[in-house]
Formats: structure tokens, sequence, C-alpha cells
């Protein structure tokens, strides 16, 4: 539609419900940048003009490259296998074998639980010697190991969990998708003797990719918002070794009320939000072009 | 005529409003709790009952969540110039409180002689992380210290004496791997004991174990932390024996499924607190002891738990009424009340002479151990900026037993980056 | 041959998934029904017990709990369809030159949501005096990116003849909003309101800096609390509390099983 909008119409269409979301997403974001340049108050004195000082302080984190590692670790091991995982369960519970329903609901199910309930259920799960894992491996005769107390295995453990809560919620997508593949193209190839296998990956996967960029982007974005087990499980242990980016941050700011550093890192986060953000559309771009 | 009537008995009204206010006060209490017990209903209880000797005075008792929220929570409101008259809180919160200058000390409150003589009656273990610069800022309230848990059946199994649990570290070590048994894979089915090691339960039991080696790992000045000791690295190179020699399953330990690894026979001793005690008792299916935590030298413990605050920026009135609380809260009956419901350590001798201590002790006879064990320990690590310090010990403990870091350079890296930022507060 | 062959295989493939997928959950079944000595041993004749339940209902206010996160929730969504309603409509339907540099700038919190910039967002609402209030949790949120993403879709497919229809009837730009573009996005906002529900009401991190009084806190960060005690923790405890406070969302989920999966659906499609 082409109407135009008059001040009134516009202050209440969009100036007033738009400000609610600026002042918790654009605005905060420029005030971490501006309080990144201060230090913290205490109750003897004011806060401190300290220009660049909190980035020095930065740069010589060596938490925080350990942080930065974590982090990639966690988002490059998470999504691809979601993906994939999610994709495979689209495909059982979309086939004619039997009882799909409880398939489905049995992927689905973690996607409703809050992650805070995965995480202690997972806590228990986990413990050495007495929880389910310990029992089952024991049962094939493999030594407990020691899930949330090794820091080799800490950030791998994390990983399983969030992959277990996401990938009924990106099948779920892939479902949709793979409901309006259109029928005739199946029966086409099936016309021409092509087997199940040949089906699914010439003509189906390739019809999945918008789905598939769709979950990859929001798969990433909770690769970095989604802390919530990390804080209940190991509190980013042993030694930093499943500390994930926000988790640091919270760490520092609630755990140490050092708010100023936790300003300065929430700048770094923003950046590299807005890096990927603009790469992931460039790349879209392009892709775009070229279809 | 009517104009000196109607002002004499405005001026009356308002001297006798004026009277009651003096006396009256209005208590905000802001409590902690951290275990699976009816705690808030015997504070409650507790409460009440000191209204009801007190009625001019009022009090609200506020259940503010776990010890970090209550913290923040009074932090909060006293920054906004609201705040509690009285709180408990982490021992260990002294230093920060006393920076945020949002509490007074009680000794300069309670002047008395009767006032000096009950803080004199606390056992001086649970005073010592109450003075800063020499006064006492604080009261004891509810205190835990961690004890040494057996498992009788499994000692007899192994030919070892039930009377006799290992006193010292390599008795440790010699009785725990004679503890641990393996099935016919070769996979251990119990260890021999379980000290859990991560977090900041970790760096409590470590608090402990550098004790038994004659050193401590803060002071009272809040300014100096001590990792870079020999205890400190005696005690790491103790838990990585443990695991090295099979006694202990290796790795970093969690404190919350130890228990219950105990009572399903995963581990034939462990290292926790003394609140375990009722929880065990009630669910253990085999014959158990306690004992004294083996130690490097000679015993040694750290002592945890909260005391109670009082507040700045309140009125005399208010500071008189809440010393008065403090101290009913503290009494022996009151002590042996909250103890016997809440498994904490009553912080005074006295409450463990009042005949319900005396039963209840007589029944669990396991409830004095922590008490005879209580003049070998020492306060938990405490320094200004305690969260952000203690997590290089925790770091440091967690890299060396849950990784594969060498223990003098994580002591040395922790006691480098301690000293950063405890340096500005000399 | 061979397919009936392929048929087996790939049946006991999903099964084992479908059971691997489930044990967590089912584990926590098991551990939150049987007493506390059976919550890590199998065995198949141990008593049942609805002890837990009542035991953690009785330890901690989960009924104030409950409450505040349906309040929550409510609050949330109702805000939601409206804000979220007339910042689509007034993208579809006006023209303005900025148009499309204000759709972009608003879509920016899908990438960078209020958790991301949680220090800032706190000391917000410590400014404003918010902090520790159920309407101080919901703030962030009430205007959301995805609502008004769903909904713009939605309202580009409605026929620009009805609008031009009723305008020629006199309506007015609410009554055309009214009248005319939400019944026709009837399913989106259902779609969206189940999303909405469910993220809000597992929501965490958010929450538990805001609040740190009971009255106020929601059952996420009432469940982590319960669950961090200086003591040993209580397995079956635990499980028993971790399962009522997800009780409510996953029965309404089995009940609606069939419109919840088809509005996720439809909420991810495009």
């Amino acid at each position: 539609m082409n109407l135009r909008l008059n001040w009134k119409l516009c202050t209440i269409l969009l100036i007033l419900p738009c400000s609610f979301l600026i002042a918790f997403t654009h605005y905060p974001a420029v005030q971490a940048l501006l309080n990144s340049f201060w230090n913290n108050a205490s109750s003897r004195r004011p806060s401190k003009f300290i220009g660049l000082k909190n980035y020095e302080a930065l740069i010589q984190d060596d938490k925080l490259i350990q942080v930065l590692l974590n982090s990639a670790f966690y988002a490059i091991g998470t999504i691809p296998i979601a993906i994939i995982l999610a994709i495979v369960m689209a495909l059982l519970v979309n086939s004619r074998l039997p009882a799909t329903a409880l398939m489905r609901l049995s992927f689905f199910m973690p996607t409703m639980l809050p992650m805070v309930a995965v995480a202690n259920i997972w806590l228990f799960f986990y413990a050495p010697g007495i929880g389910l894992t310990s029992q089952i491996l024991s049962i094939f005769g493999i030594p407990p190991i020691n899930f949330l107390g090794d820091t080799d295995i800490s950030l791998i453990s994390m990983m399983i969990v969030a992959i277990w809560k996401e990938a009924g919620l990106f099948m779920i997508f892939y479902l949709a998708a793979l409901q309006s593949v259109p029928q005739h193209l199946k029966d086409a190839a099936k016309l021409e003797g092509a087997g199940s296998v040949r089906i699914i990956f010439d003509i189906i996967l390739p019809l999945l990719k918008p789905t598939t960029i769709f979950v990859a982007v929001n798969a990433l974005i909770n690769a970095f918002r989604m802390i919530d087990h990390i804080i209940v499980m190991t509190r980013g242990g042993p030694n930093n070794s499943s500390a994930l980016l926000l988790y640091y941050i919270f760490d520092v700011t609630f755990g140490h009320r050092d708010f100023a550093y936790g300003a300065t890192l929430t700048v770094l986060m923003v950046l590299i939000l807005g890096v990927m953000a603009t790469v992931q559309f460039w790349f879209l771009d392009r892709k775009a072009h070229y279809q | 005529m009517m104009f000196k009537r109607i002002l004499a008995s405005v001026v009356g009204a308002s001297l006798a409003a004026v009277a009651t206010s003096v006396q009256a006060a209005d208590l905000e209490f802001y409590f902690p709790v951290g275990v699976n017990a009816p705690a808030v209903a015997t504070i409650e209880k507790l409460t009440n009952a000191w209204a009801q000797k007190n009625p001019q005075h009022t009090v609200k008792a506020i259940y503010a969540g776990n010890y970090e929220e209550t913290t923040l929570k009074a932090l909060t409101a006293a920054q906004a110039g609201k705040p509690p008259q009285v709180a408990v809180l982490l021992a260990i919160d002294l230093f920060t409180l006393i920076e945020e200058d949002v509490i007074q000390p009680i000794s300069d409150i309670a002047k008395s002689s009767s006032d000096k003589e009950w803080i004199s009656s606390f056992y001086d273990g649970f005073m010592v992380d109450t003075r800063f610069e020499g006064k006492t800022y604080s009261i004891p309230f509810q205190r835990s210290t961690p004890i040494f848990y057996y498992n009788v059946e499994a000692f007899r199994e192994a030919g070892l004496d039930p009377k006799s649990p290992p006193k010292t570290w390599d008795e440790m070590v010699e009785m725990g791997k004679k503890l641990t048994v393996k099935d016919s894979n070769g996979n251990v089915t119990r260890w021999g004991t379980r000290i859990p090691s991560l977090g900041l339960a970790g760096a409590w039991l470590f608090g402990g174990l550098v004790v038994s080696k004659g050193d401590v790992l803060s002071t009272e000045t809040g300014t100096e932390a001590r990792f870079d000791t020999p205890a400190a690295l005696e005690s790491l190179k103790f838990l990585k024996r443990l695991a090295a020699e099979g006694a202990m399953a290796p790795g970093g330990i969690t404190w919350g499924d130890t228990p219950k690894a105990f009572l399903e026979g995963q581990t034939a001793s462990i290292w926790t607190s003394t609140g375990n005690l009722a929880f065990i008792n009630s669910n253990a299916n085999f014959e158990w002891d306690v004992s004294f935590l083996p130690g490097g030298d000679g015993p040694g413990a750290p002592t945890g738990g909260g005391n109670f605050y009082i507040f700045k920026g309140i009125s005399e009135e208010e500071q008189e009424a809440a010393l008065d609380f403090v101290r009913f809260m503290t009494s022996p009956e009151s002590a042996a009340i909250w103890s016997i419901a809440t498994g904490y350590v009553a912080p005074r001798a006295d409450a463990w002479e009042t005949p319900e201590m005396k039963s209840y002790s007589a029944n669990l006879p396991q409830a004095l151990v922590a008490l005879d064990q209580l003049p070998y320990a020492y306060r938990e690590f405490a320094t200004f900026q305690r969260s952000k310090v203690t997590q290089f010990l925790v770091d440091a403990i967690e890299g060396v037993v849950a990784g594969d870091a060498d223990p003098k350079e994580a002591l040395k890296d922790a006691q480098d980056k301690a000293n950063d930022v405890l340096d500005e507060y000399k | 041959m061979k397919n009936s062959l392929n048929r087996i295989f790939l049946t006991t493939i999903a099964f084992v998934l479908a059971i691997v997928w489930g044990l967590p959950f089912l584990y926590s079944i098991w551990t939150a029904f049987h007493p506390e000595e059976y919550s890590a041993s199998f065995v198949w004749d141990a008593p049942l017990t609805l002890n837990n339940f009542t035991e953690a209902w009785n330890a901690a206010p989960f009924l104030v709990y409950f409450i505040n996160t349906l309040i929550l929730i409510i609050t949330i969504l109702v805000a939601n369809f409206i804000l979220c309603t007339v910042v689509a409509y007034a993208f579809v339907r006006y023209k303005f030159r900025w148009a499309g540099f204000l759709f972009g700038f608003v879509m920016v919190q899908l990438l960078i949501s209020p958790e991301i910039l949680i220090v800032e967002n706190y000391l917000t609402l410590s400014s404003i005096g918010m902090t520790d209030t159920i309407v101080g949790i919901a703030l962030p949120y009430l205007t959301s990116a995805f609502g008004i993403f769903l909904l713009r879709q939605t309202f580009k497919t409605v026929p620009k003849s009805l609008d031009e229809a009723a305008q020629m009837e006199g309506a007015n730009a609410w009554e055309v909003l009214w009248t005319v573009y939400v019944p026709l996005a009837k399913p989106i906002y259902l779609a969206y309101g189940l999303v909405s529900i469910s993220f809000h009401w597992n929501n965490f991190l958010w929450p538990l800096i805001v609040t740190n009084s009971p009255e106020v806190r929601p059952l996420t960060v009432g469940l982590s609390i319960f669950a961090t005690v200086e003591s040993g923790i209580e397995w079956s405890l635990v499980n028993a509390a971790t399962l009522m406070t997800t009780a409510p969302l996953i029965l309404v989920f089995l009940i609606f099983q069939k419109q919840f999966i088809s509005n996720f659906m439809r909420a991810g499609i495009k």
C-alpha cells in the first residue's frame, strides 16, 4: 500500500513501539561502548574516565583467548551436527516407518523443556559412577568418563546437551520443508529408476537449502545466546575449559561485579556478531545473485 | 479557653506519639537458605518468638534466596538508601561489605559488659572471620565445617579397622588403595575416597588441606592471598597422588553428588560438610561413621557458612533492637533449635549444654566430631574482591586436578594475578 | 527383499535414535517418581511415590513462581500482539522514505537479543528502578523483531482490494487493521503465540539477573535455585521439581501436538 504517514499515526504505530526495542537493543550497545572507557565506581570514589585502559586489559586477558577459542569450537561443533541430525530425524519421521508419531515426540520433547531443566537432568545423567551414562558404559565394560570434571571433555559435554536440545526444533523446520517438496518430482525420479538414496541426495537435499540457511542462522544465534547449561552444570569450568563468551561476560559482571570490564567484553561481542552478520549477508547476497 | 484545650490535647498527643516512636523499631531481616531443610519455617518460628517478647518492635523476616542473592539484595537495598537492619550473609563477604561501606561493627554497638561477655562466648574458631582492624563486625549463626565420613562395612571388607580411620595423608592414600574395589573388567566400582575439587566447594576443602600443612590461604587483613606456598603445593600434590595411585577417581569431582555417591557405594569415604549428617543418617543402608579430616602434618579443616551483620544508615533505636534480635537468635536455646533443625554447627559452648542438644548428640554422636575438630579449623578464603581472587584459586586447582597443569606454575600464576588485584588495597 | 531389509534396518536405527534421544527425560521421570534410594538404581519393582513432588512443592514457593511465570508470559504476549501488529501494519500499509532503513534497524534485534547486552540492560533497568519486578523482566521483549517480521510477511499477503474496499466504506486506519488485516493473520498469531510462550516460559538468564526476591521469580530461576544447595543435592527432589515446572508446558504440548508442530513449522517457513 502506498498511503502517506502523518505524524500522529507515525508516533503511535512506529515510534512508541520501536522505542521499547531500541531502548534494549541499540541504546545499550552504544552505552556499552561509552561505559567501556570508564572504570568501576566504588563507594570510596566515583568512576573515572580511563580511555582505552579496559581494552588494554582485554588484549592481555589470556582467559579471554580461551573463551573465544571455546566459543568458536562450540559453534563449529554444534551447528553442522545439529543440522545433520535434524535432517535425518525429519527424513525418518516423514517416512512410512512405523511409530513416526512416537519418534517425533521423542525428538521434539527436549525443545519444550527449559534449558535449566535440561541441564539439571543431564547433570544427573553425567554424574560419574552413579549417573545413567556411567551405568550404561559399565555394561559395555567401558570405564566411567568424567564428563564435567575433565578439562578436555567438559566443552564437548556441553555441546552434546545443546545438540540434544536443539535438533528437535530444527527437525520441525525440515519437516515443513519436506512436506512441501512437490510429489511429482519424487514420482518422476522413481519412474526413472532412482532409488531412495539417490532421491534424497539429488532432489530433496538441494530443495532443503533455504531451510538449512534459516536453521544455520538460528543455530548460530543460539550458540552465542544460550549459556544456561554452562551456568548450571560447569560454571565455565574446570579451569575455563567450558566457558563461552556470554558466560564470561555474565561471570565478570554479575559474579565479580566488574561492570566496566563487562561493558568492554560486550562491545567485543557485539563486534563479533556484527562481523558474522555482515559476512552472512554478503554470502547470502552472492548466492541470491547466482541463483 | 477552647483553644488552650485543643492545644493541650494536640501537644499531649504528639508527645505520646514521639514517646512511643522513640522506643519502637521496625526491623527488616534478610536471610538465605542453603540447605534442604525446613529452614524458612524455623527462622520464622524464632523470629516470631522474639517479636512476642518485644511487642514494641516489629520484625519482618525476608527469605532472600541463596547466599549470593541475599548478599546482592542487601547490597542493592543499602545502596538505594534503604538497607535491611540485619541480615545473615556469608562470613567471607566481610571485606566486600566493608568496602561497600554498608555494615557497622557489632562491637561498636555491643558496649555493655553483658554484651561483651556474649561476644566472647562464641567459639574462637568461628570468630576468626568476624574481625577486621580490631573490631568484631559479625556474629556467627549458621556455621559448618567438613568432616570425613566413611563406610564401616567397606573398611571391614578391606581388612581395615573401622575404629582407626586415616589420620594422615599417607594413611589416606594407603587405606584408599585398599578400599578401592574393581570389577572383572578392571573398572573401578568403588573408590577409596572422594574429595570434591571443582568450583568454590573444591576451594573450600582445599583450604582445609592447606591448614593441615601449617599455613593459611588468607588472613584477617583481607589483602593477602597465600597461594604460592609450600603448603598449597603439597595439598595439590596430595590430590594428584590420590588419583595417580588409584585411591580416588581422576579428574574434577563435583560437590553436589558426593553424598549420593557415598550412599550408592561408589566411594568408601567422602570429605563433605557436617551439614549432610541428617541426609546420610536417614538414607544410608550400611554402617557408617565419621572422623576428623585426614591431615598433612596434623588435623586441619576450613570453616564456612553465614554470620549476622548489622547495617549502617539505620537509626539508634533500630541498632538497639537489631542487637537485641541478634542476641536472641544466637542465644543457647535458639542456637540449639537452629542447629538441630538444619545440621549447622551451634557456634557456642552453652548451646551444646542445653538439654535439647545433649539428647540430640546422644542420639547422633557423630555431630560432636565437627565440634571436636573446631580447634584445628581456620577461616575460609576471603579477601577484598573476593569473587575475582577466589576464581584464580579455583582455576588453579581445577587446572591441576581436572587437567594437566603443573601445580607449581598454576599456583604461581594464581598468586601473581591475586597480587595484581590486591596490591591496590595494601 | 532388499526393501524389507532396508526397512528393518532403518526402523532399528530410528528406534535406537528415538530411545537414546528420550533417555535423559525418561531417566528424569523415573527419578522423580521413586524414592531417593532408587534414584540411581533401576530395580524394576521399586516402589513408586509421589512424596518427592509434595516435598519439593513445600520446600520452595513454586506456586508463586508459577504465577509469576504466567503473569510474565501473558504480559509479553499481549504487548507483543499489540505492538508488533501496529509496527507491521505501518511497514506494510504506508510508504515512507526511511522504511527500509527502519526495518533493517529493527531486525538487528534478531541477532543481538536482549541477553547479549545483559550488562547494559541491567544497568538501564536499575536506573529506572525496575529491577526485581515482573514488568522489568518483560520490558526488553515487549516489541519483538521476530513478531514484526512474521506479521509483516503475513500482512503483505493481504489483498489490496480488501483494504481499498474497506476504505471506500469509510473505515479509518484502525478499523481497516481490525477488520481486514488481523482476522486474516489469525493462524500466524497462534503460531507466534506458541513460540513466544515457550520461549518466555523457558527464559532463564535475563530473569535471573533481574530478580532477586522469591516473590518475583519465575519458574526457571526458582528451579535453578532449588537445585543448588550447600548440602548434597537430592536428585529425586530436583527431578520432581523439574517435572513440576515443565509439566504444564509439556501437557499443553501433548494435547495440542499437531497444532504445535504445524505452527512451529509455519513460524519457520520463509
